[in-house]
């Protein structure tokens, strides 16, 4: 445990050492506010939800998050530091689950200071605080989905523009795979429970009903446990390729 | 359980290349093992699988008493190591990252730990600038400091004093003989006078095999050059005749300035008889330099040997 939060405080730390910190956490305020008020058209909706503003995080996080996971392992293993990382009494899980945590959490310190949103929408009108605080979970939810993804797949290479490309791609598969676009390709050649298998994978989907207000234990499990398995597939990684 | 750090029948295999190759050796504590080889003879891997970062094909490693394989953290814990190069995490400080080792490997009286590496290694210029704006033999010290933190009873160093200066050098590698006394050391270099400056052993190998595990004094003695004569002086054809006649005499080479060296033939001295020669001819002052035989020379015949 004290191993765990040795290396979740290091990397926390680590981010706002260097300009990735405040970079992230601008473009993120930044277009996040700018995609509710031009493209979700907060005012002219005149409704007082953030309906508009979090139907954008999905496509927020499908850039945002793989820069950050990008560097999780492949900069560990291009600097060699992985070496002196896994020769420290620590165990592979405790690594894994400390990096995670402290992207994940990163992750979510940007997305608490979108709060003058909620003041926002708070002063304009009398929103359900509920719904907003659920889809506010949600958010967190997914982007911790997004964040597993991408750590596992930056344990694959050393190379961190091919970690974020890949994730990216990864990321985009996992969040359209419930529509048409992800399913017309696997519907010609896999059965029809496999197909709606795939189709009951999508980030979309399950985060949509959270959005609504709706907190569904089948929804969290979904997330929780997308999370647990990339998370689990990235100690994988980590032992088999750590030298490579 | 007699060493520090036991390897039995070690094997590493990458696809179809045996990096290391049946690899077996004891070190206890007080000794400073050299690990010498040409690049690419499997030292540095032989390494990781010591300190559990790769786990070998086949071969047990114990540290401490520990397995390795089925004890990693135990193992772990006794052991510091330098990794090839020094890596740090650049953007933090050598006063951060040094807390960071220390916050996971816990030592006992940490502040006391800390203000020990750091004034033994000369850090406290460079604390609180980060890693990646020091140089080279900073960025190798803060490397040592945190594998010396908790005190370790094994240290092992990948070339600790590759691509430093003299000074650096000479500083890591009396930093290193402080330590010897009461700890188990491996080093692996291709520096030979390095073995000779900071070793008790030295091993030898090449394609992952040993070739040779003794004192680089008895190394020394595997050299063509050992208790060569060289004679630094420009000598009469005629005696330069007498005394590439003498029995004992193998080989003659040619020195600048128109001096020779003697090689004799293995387990022969030739000083005696070099001196009655000179004595004949009346060259009584001309200096005479026995050499100590050269672990250049040694290494190369053993590791060349190899590919023919």
């Amino acid at each position: 445990m004290n191993n765990l939060l040795a290396i979740l405080r290091r990397e926390l730390v680590g981010y706002f050492q260097t300009p990735v910190a405040y970079v992230f956490i601008m473009i993120f305020l930044l277009l996040s506010g700018a995609l509710s008020f031009y493209l979700g058209n907060f005012y002219e909706r005149e409704q007082a939800d953030l309906g508009a503003f979090f139907t954008f995080h999905p496509w927020l996080y499908l850039f945002l998050v793989p820069a950050i996971s990008m560097r999780l392992w492949a900069e560990e293993r291009k600097t060699g530091s992985i070496e002196l990382l896994i020769t420290l009494p620590v165990t592979v899980f405790e690594a894994v689950l400390g990096k995670f945590l402290a992207a994940w959490i990163f992750t979510g310190i940007a997305l608490l200071l979108t709060f003058p949103i909620w003041l926002t929408v708070n002063y304009l009108g009398d929103p359900d605080n509920g719904i907003i605080l659920g889809a506010y979970f949600g958010s967190f939810l997914m982007a911790g989905g997004f964040m597993a993804i991408g750590a596992c797949i930056s344990a694959t290479t050393r190379n961190q523009v091919v970690a974020f490309i890949l994730s990216l791609v990864t990321c985009f598969l996992f969040l359209l795979s419930g529509f048409p676009l992800v399913l017309d390709f696997f519907q010609l050649w896999l059965p029809q429970p496999v197909v709606d298998t795939i189709a009951s994978l999508s980030f979309l989907t399950h985060f949509s009903s959270i959005n609504k207000g709706v907190i569904d234990l089948r929804d969290l499990s979904y997330f929780v446990i997308l999370i647990a398995a990339w998370l689990y597939a990235n100690m994988i990684v980590v032992r088999a390729r750590k030298a490579a | 359980m007699s060493g520090s750090v036991v390897v039995e029948n070690l094997v590493k295999i990458y696809g179809d290349l045996h990096a290391v190759d049946d690899l077996s050796f004891e070190v206890g504590p007080g000794e400073v093992l050299g690990f010498l080889g040409p690049n690419g003879a499997g030292k540095s891997t032989t390494m990781k699988m010591i300190t559990g970062f790769l786990p070998p094909t086949s071969g047990r490693v114990s540290v401490c008493g520990h397995p390795v394989a089925t004890k990693p953290q135990e193992a772990k814990k006794c052991l510091g190591y330098l990794p090839e190069g020094a890596p740090a995490y650049s953007e933090m400080t050598p006063w951060q990252f040094l807390n960071f080792v220390a916050d996971i490997r816990r030592p006992e009286n940490r502040r006391g730990r800390l203000d020990w590496v750091i004034g033994q290694l000369g850090l406290e210029p460079v604390l609180h600038r980060p890693v990646d704006t020091l140089s080279k033999g900073y960025r190798r010290r803060v490397g040592l400091a945190q594998a010396m933190l908790h005190d370790p009873r094994v240290l092992i160093m990948d070339e600790p004093t590759d691509g430093l200066d003299p000074n650096q050098k000479r500083q890591v590698r009396d930093f290193i003989n402080e330590m010897a006394h009461d700890k188990t050391i491996i080093i692996s270099t291709h520096i030979l006078e390095e073995v000779e400056a900071i070793c008790t052993r030295a091993i030898i190998v090449s394609e992952g095999k040993i070739l040779v595990d003794e004192p680089p004094g008895e190394l020394r003695c595997r050299s063509r050059y050992y208790n060569a004569v060289t004679i630094q002086a420009q000598l009469k054809e005629s005696v330069r005749a007498a005394l590439g006649e003498l029995e004992d005499v193998a080989v003659v080479e040619p020195e600048r300035n128109q001096g020779l060296t003697l090689i004799p033939r293995p387990g022969c001295m030739l000083e005696d008889a070099v001196r009655d020669v000179l004595l004949r001819h009346n060259l009584k002052e001309v200096p005479l330099h026995i050499q100590a035989g050269r672990l250049d020379d040694v290494f190369h015949t053993l590791t060349h040997n190899v590919h023919e």
